[in-house]
């Protein structure tokens, strides 16, 4: 845009720039390869290394002495350690838990007894004994196999049913979607009176909403779950309820939609108005003719903000809603898998991926209403 | 499924009695006042009644939800900072003696202090450098939009995102998690960063930040644009450097930007919350006002007069700046 885009130092530029978003979406790229990957490759090697073979140390049994046959006069029990049409290769093999890569596959290592183990790559294994062999339980075998890379969409197939994402996410959209259009219209009106119409008092109103803007939702929680407990056993209704948070969404998301929309309004052309009212129109349909249609970039914008902001929410739905199976919305399950199953990163992370997937959506179709709307909010103020 | 049905039905009852609510009161006040067909003082007297009428039922309803869930709330939490756990019991200053007294509460505060030292001023300048460097190569706006993208997710999901990276394995096996794999690379030992106490605060904030940058280099990248090329080319002429431009020329032309950027972060960062509730609950030292907030308000059946008194705390702190934005909107307004 100046004159020093010519200078050498552009290719520096590009470079910090590449490094810059390296750092922002790798975070991001990494719980989404992780979430598609084999949970037990998840648990033991990087996601960056999803791409190349794993090499993992396992444990397996051998069959049990019960069914071992004879061969040439000496007791055999083979078998196959990875199971069959497994892509999976063993590199290394052991009976100690110490030394688990004691032989290389293939090699023959002597478990005493007189008795013999052989693990080939295919993890096929025989154990070869001069006497019958005795017992229940097969001969413990340490093995590495290094394993090719798998994904799968198993750990969403599991968090969908079993961790209750699914139904969470039902819930998410009850939250979010009332929550987001009830408001528009209210706050629409409330914009255009504040735009377009004089009155006694309008700009200690205006001021009001701007500094309601910031109050912290801190202020409002306990008086609020005390107030609703109260309508609640007074009318002999549950405290906790959708239409609660339903109400309190558009609450908190009022002074926003206000300003934003009374900004955009009062930047309209005034001629469009007077010339509609010369030709009779009323304060009434020139709003819901004129303003309305033309504020539709602010109305998208509002709309967006809100989606994501009840969406992302998890204090207003902790607080005025319940945790039952169909109450409990994804950034509220989410919090629960951290604490209960803190260890699974195959469910954190296919959890989190489906919590975050649908804004994800929102942001990359509707960005530009975003952007637009953030500008309208901030920069006029400066 | 019922009940996704349950709210989309909501919804379009809720729009609909709005839109009822509207176009029934103003018909009814052009039925009671009337204006049309009507001469003379009779007519001139309706429409000023009109006229003064209309604006507040245009606004009726938003007022009527802005005092109950914003204005009323206030008050009420005020007065409840005032009194004992259940509201009942007049205790004066009690809660906020208490709070100077206890450990939590302080550890709190200063945590609060670090987060708005750090992140408002990392983010803006984060944002502002990349604004700077972006506008000036071809795939700008696609770093752009990657580096805008963390806004759209979930404090809990970045939670999770970060903890992933942030996640530890005993020395010797193989790191998970990104940040221990590169230290681990780098050949230093691996640690569980979330329980060093102080530092730990940091690795919370950097959350933040990653989300947060986004923000501000979006808003600072189109006052950027808004300057005038002239000043700039003007700088170019006598001489000056990219350097010298950037931060003699074009920084101080948008320092209201830059304000406002940090001001917004900075009340974010006072109500932080979830990102501390998901990562470490206030453990390990990195408890936060927002965090214990919450946690008073609930713990042991709850404790509505402490959990009252810690959001006055955050409201204290936020109110210069409400008062700075009222003064600049006001001002705008005038112009």
């Amino acid at each position: 845009m100046i004159a020093t885009t010519r200078s050498p130092l552009i290719l520096v530029v590009h470079l910090s720039v590449l490094l810059i978003v390296a750092l922002w979406t790798l975070p991001t790229a990494g719980l989404l390869i992780s979430s598609l990957r084999d949970k037990d490759q998840l648990a033991v090697s990087g996601w960056w290394t999803a791409l190349s073979t794993s090499s993992q140390n396992m444990t397996g049994r051998a069959a049990s002495p019960e069914e071992q046959v004879e061969r040439d006069g000496k007791f055999v029990i083979a078998g196959n350690l990875l199971g069959d049409g497994g892509t999976a290769k063993v590199s290394a093999f052991g009976v100690r838990p110490m030394q688990p890569a004691a032989f290389a596959a293939g090699e023959t290592a002597d478990i005493g007894d007189g008795q013999s183990l052989t693990v080939n790559e295919d993890g096929g294994y025989e154990i070869v004994s001069p006497t019958q062999m005795e017992g229940t339980r097969g001969q413990r075998i340490f093995y590495t196999a290094s394993v090719p890379p798998r994904f799968t969409l198993d750990n969403y197939r599991e968090v969908l049913s079993a961790a209750g994402i699914g139904s969470s996410f039902i819930n998410s959209l009850t939250v979010a979607i009332p929550s987001t259009i009830i408001p528009i219209l209210v706050a629409a009106f409330c914009a255009y009176a504040l735009a377009w119409m004089p009155f006694p008092g309008r700009a200690i109103l205006i001021a009001v909403v701007v500094g309601l803007l910031v109050v912290p939702l801190q202020m409002s929680l306990i008086p609020l779950l005390k107030l609703y407990n109260g309508v609640g056993a007074f009318f002999g209704v549950p405290a906790k309820t959708y239409v609660g948070i339903w109400l309190a969404h558009m609450g908190f998301g009022l002074p926003l939609a206000v300003y934003l929309l009374r900004n955009y309004m009062a930047g309209l052309p005034r001629e469009i108005m007077e010339s509609a009212r010369v030709d009779g129109a009323s304060d009434f349909d020139i709003f819901v003719k004129i303003i309305l249609p033309l504020s539709f970039p602010a109305l998208a914008s509002f709309a967006i903000f809100q989606f994501l902001w009840t969406w992302n929410d998890l204090l207003v739905a902790m607080v005025f809603l319940g945790t039952g199976n169909d109450e409990l919305v994804l950034t509220g399950r989410l919090v629960n898998l951290l604490g209960s199953r803190g260890g699974n990163w195959e469910i954190l992370t296919a959890s989190a991926f489906i919590t975050i997937v649908v804004p994800l959506i929102v942001f990359f179709s509707l960005q530009r209403y975003l952007v637009r709307g953030l500008l309208a909010g901030s920069v006029k103020g400066g | 499924m019922q009940q996704l049905l349950f709210a989309v039905s909501t919804m379009v009852g809720g729009v609909l009695a709005c839109a009822v609510y509207f176009f029934g009161t103003n018909w009814l006040l052009d039925r009671i006042f009337p204006s049309k067909g009507l001469t003379g003082a009779r007519a001139s007297r309706n429409l000023r009644i009109t006229n003064a009428v209309r604006p507040w039922l245009f606004m009726a309803p938003a007022l009527l939800a802005l005092t109950i869930y914003l204005v009323y709330p206030v008050f009420e939490s005020v007065r409840l900072s005032l009194h004992d756990r259940s509201g009942q019991q007049f205790v004066g200053l009690r809660n906020f003696s208490w709070m100077l007294g206890d450990g939590e509460f302080r550890q709190s505060i200063f945590n609060n202090f670090l987060w708005l030292l750090v992140v408002p001023a990392l983010s803006t300048f984060f944002g502002l450098v990349i604004a700077a460097l972006t506008d000036r190569i071809w795939w700008g706006n696609i770093a752009k939009t990657l580096i805008f993208m963390p806004m759209a997710i979930s404090f809990v999901g970045a939670a999770v995102i970060w903890k992933f990276v942030y996640d530890y394995r005993s020395e010797g096996s193989e790191q998970i998690g990104l940040l221990n794999a590169v230290v681990v690379a780098l050949g230093g030992t691996p640690e569980a960063w979330m329980t060093i106490p102080f530092w730990n605060n940091f690795f919370l904030m950097v959350i933040l930040i990653w989300i947060q940058t986004g923000f501000a280099m979006v808003i600072l990248s189109a006052a950027l644009r808004g300057i005038p090329e002239e000043t700039v080319e003007a700088a170019v002429i006598d001489g000056a450097n990219g350097f010298q431009i950037f931060f003699k020329i074009m920084v101080p032309q948008i320092w209201g930007t830059i304000a406002v950027v940090w001001t917004t972060i900075t009340i974010l960062v006072l109500k932080v919350f979830d990102i501390v509730l998901a990562m470490t609950n206030g453990q390990w030292q990195t408890q936060v006002l927002a965090n214990l907030m919450f946690d008073w308000m609930f713990r042991g059946g709850g404790d509505f007069g402490r959990g009252a008194s810690i959001a006055v705390v955050i409201m204290i702190l936020v109110i210069p700046i409400m008062i700075w934005n009222i003064r600049n909107a006001t001002r705008e307004m005038e112009r």
